[in-house]
């Protein structure tokens, strides 16, 4: 079988320390609900620089510049502590500024929402003309800017959402209609934080992976929030939007949804579109979620901690046809969280992890890493989330010892060896798989691995559709080398099945006889 | 007899730990009366 590979990946961070305060769902709730708190008042002294989050260790392993499992290198908590000499440029992708994400949300905004004040879009673009992956025909749409005082009209009168920048209002997304209530002002910031966000992760993959963004022909993305209008919420495309931004000319696209589970739905879709020759090089990507800054930050301000979920999360990868080099997607491989499963761990486990491997004929330590929910337990703990690939990495271990794959005494030692420390951050489908899949690039390219798993979970629960989760998971192999040529007909696989069904068919008849 | 017998109960369960359903079946061995059960996301 030619499986398709995975070629590249991008991953990006955005520091958005005023979008915390003005539009993290949790702060938001409780200035609506509370508006003298305790929290709100003294949220501010919580937020880091700009410099603090460059330097803080799981940022850097996000971004590239660290691997994994160098996070063991650093006692926790890591929010007291720094990497040295940190950039926020690194091997995957970088970590942007908050001024210079408003003024990219500015350039991403194709219906005119975005008003700026005027110093404000000068100094940004400046900023982003000293970009190395900000194009001038885009920087060139920033404009003069606005006066404020024609912006705090948009906010007062019109019901424009403000745009903060070191607490002061820098700009702010107007409503792109009066009444649909899925194109308002709140709706419209969101989504173009998506976009903005999704188009940076893939700008970073194309940059750094040496791809030809004109030989990409579908995009399929996979983040949280959903675009469209009154008619038809959620109808889409953030993937053919982001697909225009970044010159993609010869792609379409589509949206895909399904919680924190959707990257890894959309890695295994990617693959098969690939695998059937419908598309050579298919994008997946995802923005962030304005919506969840600061989502544990009660927890972190009353464990006087800083708000350390001050990051938005993009991402990107590029799956293309079988190149003989980059891992290949075993999409014979698939675990399925199906409506019958039951929701109980070991049969959630079995149907994620055991049930893939048992197709291949593989034992659960025949994957040298897998990669779980990995969202970063400095930011979970304190909250009484516990560490959530840790949890994971137990319960994997635990149907090793009962499938006699494994001693029992291995149990504890087996997250350090077959997982990872948790680095991502708290954006829902951020952390669900595909943070891994760049270092898993590296460590397949210098002979560290040869098999990894990547796990997706989604709480389809909150849409109050069905009581059901769900889960999909996928294995990346090392590449052997050899291309099926096309046109060659019969796969190797299909040649055994034959041979072995024509000797079945000789020893019956020679029974028969 | 069990010590969930007669009881009312309030399932809150975690997806990546043990969800509502999982705890809900195993209360059907007894006769508690199970009058919430939901799962929430913690991540």
């Amino acid at each position: 079988m030619n499986y398709s590979v995975l070629k590249g990946a991008g991953y990006i961070l955005v520091h958005t320390p005023d979008m915390i305060i003005h539009n993290g769902t949790t702060q938001t709730g409780e200035r609506r609900a509370n508006p003298e708190s305790e929290y709100l008042k003294k949220l501010p002294e919580h937020l880091r620089s700009f410099e603090e989050v460059v330097s803080y260790p799981p940022n850097q392993t996000y971004i590239g510049t660290l691997k994994p499992e160098d996070l063991n290198d650093f006692e926790m908590p890591w929010y007291d502590k720094q990497v040295e000499g940190a950039d926020r440029f690194g091997k995957f992708g970088e970590i942007m500024p908050q001024d210079e994400f408003i003024g990219l949300i500015k350039i991403n905004d194709v219906f005119d929402l975005v008003m700026l004040e005027s110093n404000f879009s000068k100094e940004v673009k400046k900023k982003l003309e000293d970009h190395p992956l900000v194009k001038d025909e885009l920087v060139a749409k920033l404009k003069d800017g606005e006066d404020i005082s024609d912006i705090q009209k948009a906010i007062n009168n019109f019901a424009a959402e403000a745009i903060y920048h070191n607490d002061k209002v820098v700009g702010c997304v107007k409503r792109a209609h009066e009444t649909d209530p899925n194109l308002n002002a709140h709706v419209m910031f969101e989504n173009l934080a998506v976009k903005a966000s999704g188009v940076l992760a893939a700008e970073n993959l194309i940059a750094k992976n040496d791809i030809n963004v004109e030989d990409i022909d579908y995009v399929i993305e996979c983040s949280e929030e959903a675009c469209g209008d009154i008619n038809q919420r959620g109808g889409g495309n953030f993937a053919k939007a982001i697909a225009e931004m970044i010159g993609a000319v010869n792609a379409t696209g589509s949206d895909l949804r399904a919680f924190c589970a959707a990257p890894t739905h959309a890695l295994i879709e990617a693959a098969a579109l690939v695998q059937a020759g419908v598309y050579e090089n298919v994008l997946v990507a995802a923005g962030g979620a304005v919506a969840k800054l600061g989502m544990n930050g009660k927890d972190h301000v009353k464990k006087d901690m800083p708000i350390i979920e001050d990051v938005l999360g993009g991402f990107a990868v590029l799956v293309t046809k079988n190149d003989g080099m980059h891992p290949v997607i075993r999409t014979d491989l698939v675990g399925r969280h199906t409506v019958g499963t039951g929701s109980s761990p070991q049969a959630v486990i079995t149907a994620l992890i055991t049930a893939p491997l048992d197709k291949g004929g593989l034992k659960i330590t025949d994957v040298d890493k897998y990669s779980v929910e990995m969202q970063n337990p400095d930011i979970t703990k304190p909250a009484g989330a516990g560490d959530v690939p840790a949890s994971n990495y137990k319960m994997i271990a635990a149907l090793g010892v009962k499938r006699k794959e494994m001693e029992r005494k291995d149990v504890a030692t087996f997250g350090s060896k077959h997982g990872m420390p948790g680095w991502a951050p708290t954006q829902g489908h951020i952390p669900s798989g595909v943070p891994y899949i760049g270092p898993a690039l590296e460590a397949f390219k210098n002979g560290e691995i040869n098999r990894a798993m990547i796990v997706g979970k989604g709480s389809l629960f909150l849409a109050r559709m069905t009581n059901q989760f769900d889960g999909v998971s996928v294995i990346l192999e090392k590449n052997t080398g050899k291309i099926e040529t096309s046109g060659s007909g019969v796969s190797e696989q299909e040649i055994r099945t034959m041979i072995a069904e024509t000797m079945k068919d000789f020893a019956k008849n020679l029974m028969g006889e | 007899m069990s010590v969930f017998d007669g009881k009312k109960i309030i399932i809150i369960g975690d997806r990546d730990g043990i969800p509502g359903p999982a705890i809900e079946e195993c209360l059907k061995s007894t006769d508690a009366e199970v009058v919430y059960s939901s799962t929430e996301c913690f991540v």
